[in-house]
């Protein structure tokens, strides 16, 4: 703790903080499981607090996640159980993050309630029902074994992917208020794989968050609006953080399970790869997402398919497969915002602009409302 | 641990099970007739019943001091319980592993109070 924040009175007073919470807790709450790992992850809580508003917040993080992975196996068991038990099948997903976030990221009930845009009374309901439903039909506090891994790893997967966007997806206007979702969603990916190592699709969501996040510096303009992958710097992209991720990725492919966030981390990594817009390997990605598709097959991935397609094909190819989903995906905003997209290429100017105002008519996240108002005001 | 599985359905799917020849019936039966033996020589089922259909529920409540007998189930609603199990098991996750290879329709899975 002291090496990492570099200023052995920061360190210090951390750690005191996490011990002063302690006496005041373990009264009422009793003492936990494992005091040690409790103690460290409040430890950690308060680290960050005190190291988030650094524009070294990520490489902080990671330096981190090393210093607290626990060293002797039986807290390393203690961890991946609790991750288990609060990504529980049995409890409903919002649940499954929201405790996630508290008891294995040691956010505070506000910062997760002002993560997701819901009251604090609402998130501090939500959490207490799932400790409820835990102790109530005797959730098991355990690692599942044999056949039932994949099935409950995938549930954990899913769990910081929506994190992951959740975080990624609303940085700019309103992020300097929010806890860095996006880069806890990875820390805990990262201690997930060393926790549980040699899982193909654990690496693959590591990398797909690392490629992501390389190039968020270039996402967002001075205005906190969105910029659209044509449009970014490339030389604001985390030359270092792409190449991180695309070893992971490699690290990935050799255990030979192939799987979705893979191909999503293998499409990730096409575009980090190409130094233009106009240099993007276009044909490979569509190979993927058909790839994709095999593995598992869902309107969503079809929408992005046909806008890799519309760069091969053309916009009117794409525009065809993009109205056949129209069925499925009819409430999706970003079934409407391609559409105008591609109106739009096709010199369709009214009908783009109706896909457009349908598009704002559903989408919920204020950075992606502002790039749709922008371009209905051009 | 003690769960109480409901195996619940429909009212129309009730009214189609009771159309339904003694022979369609054995039928459809089966894989839960396997269901409750396999599980029986488990020796995870303490108790269980296939239950009459809602037409045949009565309900008695008690209304300031005077029984009230009526005819129909209490819950009113679209949803009807077919039957139940109840099952003692290690964890959680055996009674869900259960409700999972249950081959007849929805399953609830309900903790009972511990005594």
């Amino acid at each position: 703790m002291v090496r990492i924040l570099g200023n052995f009175d920061v360190a210090e007073e951390v750690v005191q903080d996490s011990l002063v919470a302690a006496l005041e807790k373990w009264p009422e709450q009793g003492i936990p499981d494992n005091p040690g790992a409790w103690l460290m992850t409040t430890a950690r809580r308060r680290a960050i607090d005190l190291v988030r508003r650094d524009r070294r917040y990520g490489e902080k993080l990671a330096l981190l996640e090393r210093s607290t992975l626990p060293g002797d196996p039986s807290e390393a068991d203690d961890r991946l159980r609790l991750i288990f038990t609060c990504c529980h099948p049995a409890l409903a997903q919002e649940a499954q993050v929201a405790l996630t976030l508290r008891a294995v990221a040691g956010f505070t009930t506000p910062e997760i309630a002002a993560a997701f845009l819901v009251s604090e009374a609402t998130m501090a309901q939500r959490i207490v029902r799932a400790k409820r439903k835990i102790v109530a039909a005797h959730i098991p506090y355990r690692v599942p074994q044999g056949e039932e891994v994949a099935e409950r790893l995938d549930a954990v997967l899913a769990v910081l992917y929506l994190m992951f966007n959740e975080g990624y997806l609303s940085r700019g206007a309103s992020a300097g208020m929010r806890r860095d979702l996006a880069e806890d969603s990875l820390w805990l990916g990262r201690l997930l794989d060393r926790l549980m190592p040699g899982q193909p699709e654990v690496l693959g969501l590591v990398a797909l968050m690392q490629l992501n996040l390389a190039r968020s510096a270039a996402r967002f303009d001075e205005a906190g609006e969105i910029v659209l992958l044509a449009d970014q710097d490339r030389s604001l992209w985390n030359r270092d953080a792409i190449a991180e991720g695309t070893r992971v990725l490699e690290r990935a492919a050799l255990l030979h399970g192939p799987g979705p966030y893979q191909l999503q981390a293998a499409i990730a990594a096409v575009h980090a790869e190409a130094r233009t817009w106009g240099d993007t390997d276009w044909s490979q990605i569509v190979l993927l997402y058909d790839a994709l598709l095999r593995l598992s097959d869902s309107p969503v991935v079809r929408l992005n398919r046909a806008v890799a397609l519309s760069h091969v094909a053309g916009p009117e190819a794409a525009l065809g497969e993009v109205n056949d989903l129209a069925m499925t995906l009819g409430e999706y905003h970003l079934l409407h915002s391609t559409r105008a997209e591609l109106l739009d290429q096709l010199g369709e100017k009214e009908q783009a602009r109706q896909a457009r105002l349908r598009a704002l008519e559903l989408c919920q996240n204020p950075a992606e409302r502002a790039l749709l108002e922008r371009k209905l005001k051009n | 641990m003690k769960y109480v599985l409901l195996f619940v359905g429909t009212r129309e799917d009730q009214d189609r099970w009771d159309q339904m020849t003694p022979e369609q019936v054995e039928g459809s039966m089966g894989g839960a007739s396997q269901w409750f033996e396999k599980y029986s020589r488990a020796g995870k089922i303490a108790g269980g019943e296939q239950l009459q259909g809602y037409k045949t529920v009565t309900t008695v409540r008690s209304d300031n001091g005077a029984t009230v007998v009526t005819d129909g189930p209490f819950i009113e609603s679209k949803e009807v319980i077919g039957g139940f199990a109840v099952v003692t098991v290690n964890d959680y996750d055996e009674a869900l592993e259960m409700a999972k290879t249950w081959p007849a329709g929805p399953v609830e899975i309900w903790p009972a109070v511990e005594r």
